[in-house]
């Protein structure tokens, strides 16, 4: 099978709306960034205070805003996360406004008493055992049993723990409502779930993640992956440039800088969070970019090397023909296993695979529409610049028929240099 | 060429070999097969749950501590040369103090007999050699300490911090923990706290900040010889624990095979709070040694109380749990004591790193905290693997319908490809997360870009109407030139991500860049050997399946 045999299209004469495309998207991200304030990071970027909490019913919001308004300083903010696989779970958020480490961990104390306040039994003296650690557990357990007469080692009390809480992690999604759930649990016997029920409740709901960011790391997390992902640009563009011509390196990197702002300004119009795994996203598709437009680049400085009466604009056609079947099954394959990501990958893995979603569309194009017309701008102008003014001699084998038609020596020099 | 074939096929059975042993080990059954592959690939904190912390070590706590000890050494000293002065303290902390004050803080000593001044400048220059004297007045002067000092202070306090925080966590018997400094030595106080499976942080914040983990409390007069284990004091105790006592069990000894339990008080006289400070030493009688600690006025107090009451019972000091040493009170003791009788210079040593490390050199402060618990870990995981499945059978069907018989060809590559590279993150002990699948999903995605590479130029050298074999070689020789630029330029951005990125960004760059050695190796090496391999017994006007 194959789909695209010497195929002969125009791409670089129909590059206007694309790159009008490409303009109005960014343009509409970057506004629809400065309208919102800013970029809507993920806690990793942003201080403050968040922990996801799963209930085992439909969780009220209001009633949990009001609650942790009572007792939280500073805003709050409770996002219902339910859908997409996801069930009864919210996350409450607290802003650092001016805040210090110090308040801060106070007040994610406070979130958690304020949820057992709210919907525990905080009175009741008993542990709860949806929202308790191993070693709490044994601790808690370990006099009652023995007093209950249950002969236990403490290696056995440690396994009993293990698996007790196991179960609860790994079948119930953290959060059991009967005891009878544990009935399965290796090594139960009823002295041990008498005690268990003595010394435990179980509270409707189960705090899956908590996370604080305090002011100082906040900054230099969000300063260290900037430069990082501009130090490596700042490299692809010098190895670029070494290895064809710096042209091509600065078209590559404006290409990868273009599928970014897009991507992330697509992540401003649909409100989503710029987290440390979209960090990730981003650098997977600067790197699936760049892949893209080197194949191209490859090619066209291939070609430059055995049609020398070619202009340079019908060069880059015949390497993008050349290279389109390439081209179209690589973006496709890999878009197939970013899709499946996108779609059963789960709230975890969505912020990245919208990531990567945006960016092969993206990226795939700007190879073709942003990169390649960069450079053939620059020899276009550094053609015309060389020519003489009107009336005067031609320089060297230009040809008549305007702009499109120039090439330039310089480019055939070094490609056959870094070939040989 | 048949000869080169058997080399490069040998080449590759091995890799494989050494590859699948890196991955499963060698298991002798399914659960060991299956408890091999969770020590081998290890997954990292945001898939497994656990918890990650940054701790700022509050190093203006020990600047300020070594002010004011500064201060009782020359107050000591003054006093017997008949020096005085009105007032002596710390100054430079702001309300609440941040770790930046701690280049300000100055001892500041007010009202010196003018007449006295250059004993005093004596005094200062032989007790606090590390403090630069400045003149205010002709009364006052202030003492900062010098910047290499100050760093070195400083550097120590972070150090000292990491020491006993890494000690209870090792107590707290969590596999796999790590704590290490964040940032930079000399100019970042901050701690990063790895804690694979806790996710309930505030409980371990609790046992890495508070400096009371320590306690010595008094054994049960009526049960003061160990029992042998728990079930063995339960039974002497008649099945009932007594109430406000409880059962810990001795830190076992070097050779010791019994385990010793003790009864001991549940409400601790003294707490980690109340050392001073412990160090080791000769004992009276040749071949004794002993550790001696001094402690704080209150807890002087506290422990001249209790000593005073209890001569000739045994008291214990514990740490974490664990009781490190029981010892005999021969008398009241108040604010310095010392345990004697130790057999050798090793365990006076180590108690008296046990009775220090109950003290953090400066309290820590939590600036930053991730903890995801196990049971959203093990759905991402399980996600994660469901979604992995479904990309990748719909490449495979892809390539197969598309490329054919060439197209098994690449899909052989491109899962050596994954195993090569699951193998070099068991062989490495590095960690698999979240920014290392992207790196996985990107290796992927270029090893699926390699194969398809190299069979369009198979493809448009065909069409030229080559010869199958000669096809094959200019296809793959072409080809290679695109993948090396390609491959050397992500592996160029790795090596700055590396270098200049953290944490996440930092795993996603060792993936990757053991993803594409491995690719170059499986797309280019091993797809060729297996053409190579088809094609040596045929004749070149066969047309091959592509």
């Amino acid at each position: 099978m194959e789909l695209f045999k010497n195929t002969n299209y125009d791409f670089l004469g129909k590059k206007w709306p694309f790159i009008i495309a490409s303009v109005v998207l960014s343009v509409a991200g970057l506004t629809s960034i400065i309208a919102k304030g800013g970029l809507k990071y993920g806690i990793d970027f942003k201080e403050g205070t968040l922990i996801q909490v799963k209930f085992a019913n439909p969780p009220q919001d209001n009633k949990i805003r009001a609650a942790m308004l009572q007792k939280v300083k500073g805003e709050v903010s409770v996002q219902d996360l339910s859908g997409n696989g996801v069930v009864n779970t919210v996350e409450i958020q607290t802003e650092a406004k001016g805040q210090g480490e110090r308040e801060m961990n106070a007040n994610q104390a406070v979130m958690r008493s304020v949820l057992t306040d709210t919907f525990g039994q905080p009175n009741s003296g008993k542990m709860d055992l949806n929202n308790t650690s191993a070693e709490e557990l044994a601790n808690r357990l370990r006099d009652p049993l023995a007093r209950a007469g249950v002969a236990m080692s403490e290696q056995q009390l440690q396994t009993l723990v293990n698996n007790i809480l196991g179960e609860i992690n790994d079948h119930h999604s953290g959060l059991i409502t009967n005891f009878d759930e544990l009935r399965s649990v290796p090594g139960m016997n009823s002295g041990i779930m008498n005690t268990l029920q003595q010394e435990c409740y179980l509270a409707p709901f189960h705090v899956n993640t908590a996370q604080m960011v305090g002011p100082k790391v906040g900054a230099k997390l969000r300063q260290k992956a900037l430069f990082a992902t501009l130090y490596a640009l700042a490299g692809m563009l010098v190895y670029i440039a070494f290895r064809f011509e710096w042209i091509y390196g600065l078209g590559a990197v404006i290409a990868c800088f273009h599928d970014t702002l897009i991507t992330i300004g697509l992540f401003s119009l649909f409100n989503k969070e710029i987290s440390m795994t979209v960090i990730a996203a981003l650098l997977t598709l600067v790197g699936y970019s760049m892949n893209d437009t080197i194949v191209i680049f490859d090619r066209i400085r291939e070609n430059l090397k055995f049609s020398r009466k070619e202009s340079l604009e019908a060069v880059m056609n015949r390497a993008v023909n050349q290279t389109l079947s390439r081209t179209i099954m690589t973006s496709g394959l890999t878009f197939l296993t970013v899709i499946a990501l996108f779609i059963w990958g789960g709230p975890v893995l969505n912020g990245f695979s919208f990531a990567l979603v945006c960016g092969i569309i993206v990226g795939t194009y700007s190879s073709v529409f942003v990169a390649s017309p960069i450079v053939l701008f620059w020899h276009n102008y550094a053609d015309a610049r060389r020519k003489p003014a009107p009336g005067g001699p031609a320089g060297p084998k230009a040809p008549a028929g305007g702009p499109s038609a120039p090439r330039v020596e310089t480019v055939r020099k070094n490609s056959t240099k870094a070939v040989r | 060429m048949q000869k080169n074939l058997t080399t490069r096929a040998v080449i590759i059975v091995v890799t494989i070999l050494v590859c699948v042993i890196g991955i499963i080990g060698l298991p002798t059954s399914k659960a060991d097969l299956i408890n091999n592959l969770k020590t081998h690939i290890r997954l990292g904190l945001d898939l497994k749950g656990g918890s990650r912390l940054v701790m700022e070590v509050q190093v203006e706590d020990a600047v300020k501590m070594d002010g004011q000890q500064t201060i009782e050494r020359l107050q000591q000293a003054a006093s017997k040369q008949g020096i005085v002065w009105n007032s002596a303290e710390v100054t430079g902390l702001s309300d609440p103090a941040t770790v930046e004050d701690a280049d300000h803080v100055a001892v500041v000593i007010k009202g010196v007999n003018p007449a006295k001044a250059s004993d005093f400048r004596n005094l200062v220059a032989t007790e606090a050699p590390t403090y630069i004297l400045t003149t205010l007045n002709s009364t006052d002067y202030s003492l900062k300490l010098t910047p290499s000092d100050l760093s070195e202070l400083k550097k120590q306090a972070v150090q000292g911090a990491i020491d006993t925080i890494s000690n209870r966590i090792n107590d707290l018997g969590v596999a796999e923990t790590s704590v290490q400094q964040y940032g930079q030595s000399g100019a970042d106080y901050q701690i990063l706290i790895e804690l694979p499976g806790i996710d309930d942080a505030a409980h371990a914040k609790e046992v890495i900040g508070t400096t009371a983990v320590l306690s010595i409390t008094g054994v049960d007069k009526t049960h003061d010889t160990p029992f042998t284990s728990r079930e063995d004091a339960m039974a002497k105790l008649g099945g009932v624990l007594p109430l406000n006592e409880k059962l810990v069990k001795a830190k076992p000894r070097v050779g010791g095979q019994v385990d010793e339990w003790y009864l001991v008080g549940s409400i601790p006289v003294i707490t980690g709070r109340d050392m001073r400070s412990a160090r080791a030493g000769q004992g009276d009688t040749p071949r004794t040694w002993q550790t001696s600690f001094t402690l704080s006025q209150e807890g002087g107090r506290k422990f001249a109380r209790f000593t005073g009451d209890h001569v000739g019972d045994k008291l214990a000091v514990i740490l974490d749990n664990d009781i490190v040493n029981v010892a005999t009170i021969n008398e009241r003791i108040e604010d310095s004591g010392r345990i004697m009788g130790l057999s050798s210079q090793e365990e006076a040593t180590d108690l008296a790193r046990y009775l220090r490390s109950g003290s953090l050199p400066a309290r820590v402060t939590t600036v930053f905290e991730n903890s995801v618990g196990p049971s959203l870990g093990a759905d991402s995981i399980h996600q994660g693997i469901v979604s992995g499945v479904v990309g990748t059978l719909a490449v495979v069907v892809v390539m197969l319908l598309y490329y054919k018989r060439s197209g098994v060809n690449a899909v052989l590559a491109l899962f050596l490809n994954t195993v090569v590279l699951l193998a070099a993150i068991s062989y490495f002990h590095a960690a698999l997360t979240l920014p290392g699948i992207a790196g996985v999903i990107l290796t992927i995605g270029m090893a699926v870009d390699s194969n398809v590479l190299i069979f369009e130029r198979i493809r448009e050298e065909l069409r030229t109407g080559k010869g199958t074999f000669a096809a094959v070689d200019t296809g793959f020789n072409k080809a290679f030139l695109t993948i090396v630029d390609t491959h050397v330029t992500t592996v160029v951005s790795c090596a700055f991500l590396f270098l200049f990125g953290e944490g996440p960004v930092r795993g996603f760059a060792v993936t990757l860049t053991i993803g594409l050695i491995a690719n170059v190796f499986t797309a280019v090496f091993v797809s060729r050997t297996i053409f190579n391999w088809e094609l040596s017994g045929r004749r070149g006007t066969e047309p091959l399946s592509i």
